[in-house]
């Protein structure tokens, strides 16, 4: 019989403070490998600070973040740099390296990561642009790409090294709804083809539902909800149902 | 509390230079982005160095006319103004320019990168953002400082030339003669290489505000302003140091 595979990304109590606001309280949540779990919450809640704690980004003032059943603030240099490279990280709004192209914002962690040759990198990174529509923007700079561009490109950078952990912020935050759809669309396809663990921090309730295996409320620094959409649509709490039955 | 402000920024940046000074020697050495930043603000900064040396060079011209001409010395008005521009209003004005175009620009493109979640994304890659994107800068900075100091000393030599040419129709030949007379690569190299220093000091200041920066637009403002009051007021500290050092060194500058 095989062993149940631990949580590639596991909370155990985790707290954060910056300053006197306490942002996260004594959180604690798993996402099972090949999982996506959509974490939704009001602005100002600690959504975005929990994916940075599983980074490295940040630290926890208490608690365990647990990525790949490493505990990452007991990593050194050389294995917080390891594990940075198994995670692919898509910033609310794509975070692209203004100094660099978008070919070479996708080349640069190739080059300093793999012992490719430049014409693989060419190569990959051309695939990586095509599976995202942005195959014939290489050599734009991010100055001249759109918000939905922007994301597309900062999705693509995020999976050039095949990251089996995926971090996504707000990928679908301020753009239009047809764009927003095909960002989903992207993610999507992801799931369905390379399988990677996903943890998406979101407000739009039509990607959460289009996306998410599971969805975690988070509110006053805690998690209020944790379930299928299915299991959270028949939830009592007031917020639980604002979030997942308002139109965004 | 205005002395512990000062001491707490003091201490802040003298262990960022550190932090510079150190890891300026470990590879990867990032000679793509030195060569991107020297472009930025070597071949950026050019136009605005070299028009303002020109006219640098005029007003240095009257002034040494006006004081010298009263005394009987007009032959001597060639050499006061090539002695004055190459060993400190080239150096000196050159780094001020630079400070206010290429300080600002630093400090609010860093800052820019902190609010956008440039600067995490670098990290987010396990790449050293400090490495990547604050020793490039600093670098550029001591490598294009000097060179634009040599093009700010021939558009104020230009300068000087054209008003005496106007003034007293004196040749070419004639005024090259005069000026260089009196100056030797001491006059010279030294106040260029110190420029070296400066550049330092613009690179460094303006990178720590930037990298530094609070998030939000009012962050990348601060960032952009306190870059160029701080380069500034260090530079003419410092001037004021290495005209002194450089005086100890070569006793035959101090004319």
């Amino acid at each position: 019989m095989n062993e149940p595979r631990p949580p590639d990304i596991s909370f155990e109590n985790v707290t954060k403070s910056f300053g006197a606001h306490v942002v996260l309280s004594g959180v604690s949540m798993e996402v099972a490998p090949g999982e996506v779990l959509c974490v939704m919450g009001r602005s100002g809640t600690g959504k975005s600070v929990t994916l940075k704690l599983m980074i490295g980004l940040l630290k926890a003032d208490s608690g365990i973040v647990r990525v790949q059943d490493r505990d990452v603030a007991g990593l050194d240099q050389e294995g917080l740099s390891q594990m940075r490279r198994r995670i692919g990280f898509l910033f609310q709004g794509g975070a692209l390296f203004t100094e660099f192209s978008v070919n070479d914002n996708l080349a640069l962690p190739l080059q300093r990561f793999t012992k490719k040759s430049k014409a693989e990198i060419d190569a990959l990174v051309q695939k990586r642009l095509d599976d995202v529509g942005l195959g014939k923007d290489r050599e734009k700079m991010p100055s001249e790409l759109s918000g939905g561009m922007r994301k597309r490109a900062g999705l693509a950078r995020a999976l050039v090294l095949d990251p089996s952990v995926l971090l996504a912020d707000e990928p679908t935050s301020g753009l239009d709804p047809v764009t927003a759809s095909e960002i989903d669309d992207l993610l999507l396809r992801l799931k369905q083809s390379r399988k990677p663990t996903m943890l998406i921090v979101t407000h739009d309730n039509r990607s959460a539902r289009r996306l998410a295996d599971r969805l975690a409320v988070l509110d006053g620094g805690r998690i209020v909800a944790v379930g299928t959409i299915s299991e959270l649509e028949k939830s009592d709490n007031a917020l639980v149902r604002a979030l997942l039955l308002t139109e965004c | 509390m205005i002395v512990r402000a000062a001491l707490d920024f003091l201490g802040n940046l003298g262990l960022f230079a550190l932090r510079a000074a150190k890891l300026a020697f470990v590879p990867p050495f990032e000679g793509d982005m030195i060569r991107r930043q020297v472009g930025d603000i070597g071949v950026g900064s050019l136009p605005l160095v070299v028009a303002c040396g020109f006219a640098v060079g005029l007003v240095i011209s009257l002034h040494t006319r006006s004081s010298l001409i009263r005394f009987g010395a007009e032959s001597l008005i060639p050499a006061a103004q090539s002695v004055s521009i190459f060993s400190e209003i080239g150096p000196l004005v050159a780094a001020l320019l630079v400070a206010g175009r290429v300080g600002a620009g630093i400090g609010a493109e860093l800052a820019g990168m902190r609010v956008d979640e440039e600067i995490d994304a670098v990290e987010a890659f396990s790449i050293d953002s400090f490495k990547l994107l604050v020793i490039p800068r600093i670098v550029a900075c001591m490598i294009a400082l000097p060179l634009l100091t040599v093009f700010m000393d021939v558009a104020g030599f230009a300068g000087g030339y054209a008003a005496e040419r106007a003034a007293s129709h004196i040749s070419l030949h004639l005024y090259l003669d005069r000026s260089f007379a009196q100056i030797r690569w001491v006059t010279f190299v030294p106040p260029t290489l110190k420029t070296v220093f400066f550049g330092f000091i613009v690179g460094l200041i303006s990178s720590w505000f930037g990298y530094t920066a609070d998030e939000g637009a009012g962050g990348i403002g601060r960032a952009a302003t306190n870059s160029v009051v701080a380069s500034s007021l260090l530079i003419i500290v410092a001037d004021v140091i290495l005209v002194k050092s450089i005086f100890f060194l070569f006793p035959g500058t101090a004319i």
